[in-house]
């Protein structure tokens, strides 16, 4: 067994060894994961072979002492365990002619290989593990939930918690993610040319996803799913690195850094949502809003244009990040902005915030005659959001029957308690102007 | 959890007109860059010798003026990083691999986490905080 010099227990007496190595994991899991499972082919198997080299530093490390270079070690354990077992595995094939065969796929992959590349430097092998963990042959939440694993560290019971399920449940949504890899014989590395751009977006909806589970979460609820933008955050900081050139993947981390530089703003001290020309901006998150802005400031100088509907979307929030006062906003430049979105992305939701801007920059008028036309469009029937921002606008113009029935319709079609109250008091706000 | 790590003094740090040593910038940046790969750094600075430096010194009601150098080397400040991290622990395990001037024994870092806006009490004391940046926020704005 391989052993680094170890740093003197003493000096670790007062700190948690296990919060070390818990640290360390986190750190360490996707690289060693990727590296293994560019060995071995398969995601899956990695990610046990690095568990159990987890679970090797957890035995030796509280009695020996944390080893001088934790990293290494890690990763020489796991390699270590890989080579016993393809050891097993081919003296088990010996033993059996017939099973030889299935394994024959295999074949390739020798303890030899895996030997010659034991000392290797430790490659960078992130970016594919991303890439496997968002293949589009799996759906989107064991999308998330293997980037979490596998990308971020975090255990089922974390995963569970951040996405109010169950921890059976996680747990199967990975192993059956995990198999489905294997059975796809999904080709462990980085695409390139035809259909890069897809599996692109398909990291980035993942990472996006992971970004809005913990945004879209209200302050009372567990510390764990907040926690989810900071891990998408990270991924998207550590994806920009790695993707230095991809205007998407810029755009998206800037559109996550700015949103979240809104975090600590956005609800009051009972938890009511406070809406974004009514927060206070001093409490916006400056080196967020800075990071964010220079990551946008990046895309722009590689797309020389308005770029991909991540970037464009990047550029909206920059607009409001760059106003002191919400007075200040660039509304017209929103409102182009959206234009360019609905472009790129047609949607009727899109289309609603084109015409709240257009409100802003030109009046109420001119918004209004962009949402009538909405009024008819099947996928808004029960967007509750539209009567809202209609009787929004029909209360700014004076027609307050017509802005109250509006603010009723709204109610009825939120789902969210609070929400209704407010529109039902605004409902009744506008019917008492009449008097 | 964001932590502020403070890169103490040293003599080297602390002479005048004090530049690292070419290795050392080269073994910096590729740290620098594995944090920054790692999605854990998020901002960085150097900082010039004390003696390009100056104190003021609130005494009671008495405020005085002290220009550096300072003496107290191992107390200065000589540059710092924001870290976003997921504990205290990450923090320190990052902090471990830094490189080192291998002959400045007295060169360390200092970890410490940064307040949460959220962590302060509500009151008129914090009210003024927020007024105050909004203020600055608005006059960067007008420029």
């Amino acid at each position: 067994m391989w052993r680094g010099t170890y740093a003197p227990p003493t000096a670790l007496m007062s700190r948690s060894i296990n919060a070390t190595i818990d640290a360390l994991w986190r750190m360490e899991a996707p690289k060693i994961i990727g590296a293994l499972a560019r060995l071995v082919r398969d995601v899956g198997l990695a990610e046990e072979l690095a568990q159990d080299a987890l679970v090797a530093a957890l035995q030796q490390w509280p009695e020996e002492g944390i080893p001088a270079k934790p990293a290494a070690w890690l990763m020489m354990t796991a390699k270590r365990r890989a080579i016993d077992r393809f050891r097993r595995d081919r003296m088990m094939r010996e033993k059996n002619r017939e099973v030889a065969r299935e394994l024959d796929a295999r074949e390739d992959v020798s303890t030899a290989m895996i030997e010659a590349h034991l000392d290797d430097d430790i490659g960078d092998e992130r970016l594919a593990l991303i890439f496997a963990a968002c293949h589009p042959e799996l759906g989107r939440e064991a999308r998330a939930a293997l980037t979490l694993r596998l990308l971020g560290g975090l255990t089922p019971p974390e995963i569970a918690r951040a996405f109010l399920a169950s921890e059976t449940t996680i747990q199967q949504r990975i192993v059956r993610a995990k198999k489905t890899l294997r059975d796809a014989d999904v080709q462990f590395e980085v695409p390139h040319g035809k259909g890069r751009n897809e599996r692109l977006a398909a990291v980035l909806e993942v990472v996006y996803l992971i970004f809005n589970e913990g945004y879209s979460a209200t302050s009372g609820s567990d510390w764990m799913r907040p926690q989810l933008c900071g891990e998408a955050q990270r991924l998207g900081r550590i994806l920009a690195e790695l993707m230095p050139e991809e205007t998407e993947v810029l755009g998206l981390l800037s559109l996550m850094e700015l949103q979240a530089s809104r975090l600590g703003a956005r609800v009051d001290a009972e938890g009511n949502p406070i809406l974004l020309g009514d927060q206070n901006r001093a409490r916006w998150d400056r080196l967020l809003i800075r990071r964010g802005l220079a990551a946008l400031d990046r895309a722009s100088a590689i797309s020389k244009g308005p770029g991909g509907p991540y970037q464009v979307q990047a550029a909206i929030a920059a607009c409001h990040a760059r106003a002191a006062a919400p007075e200040d906003t660039d509304w017209l430049k929103i409102a182009a902005l959206y234009a360019a979105l609905m472009q790129q992305t047609p949607s009727p939701v899109i289309e609603l915030n084109r015409a709240v801007a257009i409100s802003m920059a030109l009046g109420p008028e001119h918004g209004l005659a962009i949402v009538d036309d909405l009024v008819e469009e099947p996928a808004l029937k029960s967007y509750h959001l539209l009567p809202a921002v209609r009787g929004d606008l029909l209360e700014k113009l004076g027609r307050m029957p017509e802005a109250a029935a509006e603010f009723e319709r709204a109610a009825d079609l939120a789902a969210n308690d609070r929400e209704k109250q407010m529109l039902r008091e605004r409902a009744r706000a506008a019917r008492g102007m009449l008097n | 959890m964001r932590f502020m790590v403070i890169v103490k003094a040293t003599p080297e740090s602390e002479a005048a007109g004090a530049m690292p040593s070419n290795e050392m910038l080269l073994a910096m940046g590729k740290y620098n860059e594995e944090l920054v790969k790692a999605g854990v750094m998020l901002d960085g600075a150097g900082l010039h010798p004390s003696s390009a430096g100056a104190r003021v010194e609130f005494d009671g009601g008495n405020i005085s003026v002290i220009d550096g150098p300072f003496t107290e080397t191992k107390e200065l400040v000589a540059g710092f990083w924001m870290w976003e991290c997921k504990s205290l622990e990450e923090a320190i395990e990052w902090a471990k691999r830094c490189p080192a001037e291998p002959n400045d024994p007295s060169s360390h870092l200092e970890i410490r986490r940064v307040f949460e806006n959220e962590e302060f009490e509500q009151g008129t004391g914090i009210d003024q905080h927020e007024k105050v940046a909004e203020m600055l926020a608005e006059r960067k704005a007008s420029h």
